[in-house]
């Protein structure tokens, strides 16, 4: 089906579904119940998921199969933003065309750094591509000010042209009249369930998304990438020129990171330079080594691992810590909420930093080996005992077999 | 006219002259030797041949069309594959793989974007890949990733890699330099078979005495860059100019 082999079909399937089931998946924890801020189906963290799993999919393209490691992508984010909040400002609120000149300005931008950067690999090729998304950083933050609002970043005025924006037009991002910030709420017990219509527009378009790299991945496109990453010595005797394919490959990255970067603006209708930095280009790197590159599904597991803890366990304070401990006596109390404090609130990113390097020095395969290691632990193929992968509770969605 | 012309080719590293006043002329379907002492200039030569190198004067022709300054991935497309001294395969690949990457590239050329096209409608790439394999009586490993692979087989794998290109002329670059005897017989008959069966021109660069008289129809003596005599096995065995070169001084 859809041009796939069967193993590849159901993988499909499964992935669709736990996409469309993610509100009530994300929510296991009954509200008001002690655990319920570890509930992460809030359309705000869910649309996160969505939009830099797509980032984190289109950076596996070029760095998990042609092993280039980018250090620039977030500067393809960043144009892609612009582009839709340009769009509502000269067009309307509509999201379309804003997402189409996403994509087609992020592609152009991939091609110029990429034809430039790809003329050369390993350290050199991360330190042009990182060179090119400061500088976009510094043109949007002050250089291109007409463009892009500087510091303030770019947003709707009233004054702003809005050509085709109707009298009874939503004023706010809509897909044709969807609004992307409404959102149908459902009880079912002590639960609370989240539809928002902007998650599943992302969602919508994150499965579009993985479908196109599942078939580039299974494509003899996706093997001349792998081919590269192996052998360019080989590759060049062979009569295969890497230059276009790797190009191809960036382009292709960088068109994703747009559109993920239009998605944000999507949900959000502001586009601000910061989106550029080199902070942004690190994380998602980080989402597909923690994942597992060059692996299908391990991208969007590190972008949802990243993500979540971003958001939830920044949000733990000592408030909380003295909740949970309050059954121990005084001073163990005290002693274990100053163990834990650092490593909460504004301390999640040491939380991340400790679990990136168990991850890197444990798992190099990233979480995709971790489930395939507690997959073979349960059915016993595995011949010798292995560490299983810690605290399954992060990374809800179980991982597929996928090589 | 043979089908590889080398003519007047001269480099210079600096101060050595790696290569001197090389002139070859290889008539299609034999299999000619370059043999010489270490620091000859064999591998000089060869990477001229493949596009790696360009030398500071002269002219290498192929099968009538100039091959100089043409990257390798252009000479391959001229039909010139080369086997390397370390087997060259795509490591992380399945060998299976291997053998695709050289179908496409005999079929679609250097560059094609085939990105969402399935693998699974190649069947004409597909069979012949595994005929291929089946040749080299490799098809019961096609599963297996080439890294995990003897490196017998890797070289085998790597030779049936050139060779499903069809292509007219082979470069072989010591192809059994570090193999114990009885893989070295096997590589001997392997390419006898090729040669036999094919009708490809084979160019060897070889320090083994052995392989290069069982397989050679001509032998190049090149030393300090030179070509010093060019004539058949049973003539080089005994030529005073080759004892002079490999022994250093007059026997």
């Amino acid at each position: 089906m859809l041009g796939l082999s069967k193993k590849d079909t159901f993988f499909f399937l499964f992935v669709v579904f736990l996409t469309m089931a993610t509100p009530i998946i994300l929510q296991p924890f009954p509200e008001g119940s002690a655990l319920a801020q570890f509930n992460a189906g809030y359309p705000d963290l869910m649309q996160r998921f969505a939009i830099y799993g797509i980032f984190a999919i289109g950076f596996n393209i070029l760095f998990g199969l042609t092993g280039y490691l980018s250090f620039g992508h977030a500067a393809f984010l960043g144009v892609g933003s612009y582009s839709v909040v340009w769009m509502y400002k000269l067009l309307n609120y509509n999201v379309v065309p804003g997402l189409v000149l996403a994509i087609i300005t992020s592609g152009l931008f991939a091609l110029l750094i990429g034809y430039i950067s790809l003329r050369r690999s390993g350290i050199y090729f991360s330190i042009l591509t990182l060179a090119f998304a400061q500088m976009s950083f510094n043109l949007a933050y002050s250089v291109l000010t007409p463009l892009t609002n500087g510091e303030t970043g770019l947003q709707v005025y009233n004054d702003d042209p809005q050509i085709l924006l109707g009298a009874n037009h939503p004023l706010g991002p809509h897909f044709f009249g969807i609004v992307m910030q409404d959102s149908a709420k459902i009880n079912v017990g002590g639960w609370q369930w989240t539809f928002n219509n902007g998650y599943y527009f992302c969602a919508i378009i994150a499965v579009i998304a993985f479908y196109l790299s599942l078939r580039i991945f299974r494509s003899p496109f996706g093997t001349m990438l792998r081919a590269i990453k192996t052998n360019q010595t080989r590759m060049n005797y062979t009569g295969l020129n890497p230059r276009p394919y790797t190009l191809a490959a960036f382009v292709i990255s960088g068109m994703y990171a747009g559109l993920a970067g239009g998605l944000l603006a999507a949900m959000d209708p502001l586009a601000g330079a910061e989106r550029m930095q080199w902070t942004a280009s690190g994380e998602v790197v980080l989402m597909t080594i923690l994942g597992g590159a060059g692996t299908l599904m391990g991208p969007v597991l590190g972008a949802g691992f990243i993500k979540y803890f971003e958001n939830i366990f920044s949000k733990i304070n000592d408030g909380i810590l003295h909740h949970w401990f309050s059954a121990l006596p005084d001073g163990v109390e005290e002693f274990l909420v100053f163990i834990f404090h650092p490593f909460i609130g504004k301390g999640w990113s040491l939380t991340l930093g400790l679990l990136f390097m168990l991850v890197v020095i444990f798992l190099p395969g990233g979480l995709i080996e971790g489930g395939r290691r507690l997959g073979n632990l349960f059915t016993g193929k595995s011949r010798k005992p292995t560490t299983p992968a810690k605290d399954p509770e992060h990374h809800p969605k179980p991982a597929p077999h996928v090589a | 006219m043979g089908i590889l012309e080398v003519t007047n080719v001269n480099k210079r590293f600096g101060g050595l002259q790696a290569l001197g006043d090389v002139n070859l002329d290889i008539p299609a379907g034999t299999v000619h030797a370059i043999i010489g002492p270490n620091g000859a200039g064999k591998s000089t030569l060869l990477n001229v041949l493949v596009g790696k190198l360009i030398p500071d004067t002269g002219t290498v022709m192929f099968d009538g069309k100039p091959v100089l300054g043409r990257k390798p991935y252009e000479i391959n497309q001229m039909g010139i594959s080369r086997v390397f001294q370390t087997p060259e395969i795509f490591s992380d690949l399945t060998v299976f793989e291997n053998m695709l990457i050289p179908c496409f590239a005999k079929r679609d050329g250097s560059f094609r974007m085939h990105a969402l096209e399935s693998m699974a409608r190649e069947k004409d790439i597909i069979g012949k890949a595994e005929h291929m394999l089946s040749d080299v009586n490799m098809i019961d490993k096609r599963n297996m990733v080439a890294s995990s692979l003897s490196r017998g087989d890797k070289r085998r794998l790597e030779m049936a890699m050139c060779l499903v290109q069809e292509p007219k002329l082979l470069l072989l670059d010591e192809p059994t330099a570090g193999m114990a005897r009885a893989d070295t017989n096997n590589t001997i008959e392997l390419l006898k078979e090729i040669h036999a069966s094919r009708e490809i021109t084979m160019v060897i660069i070889e320090h083994d005495m052995h392989v290069v008289f069982s397989l050679a129809k001509r032998i190049t003596v090149l030393a300090q860059g030179t070509p010093l005599v060019e004539d058949t096995p049973e003539n080089i065995k005994g030529h005073p100019k080759v004892k002079e070169a490999y022994l250093g001084e007059a026997a």
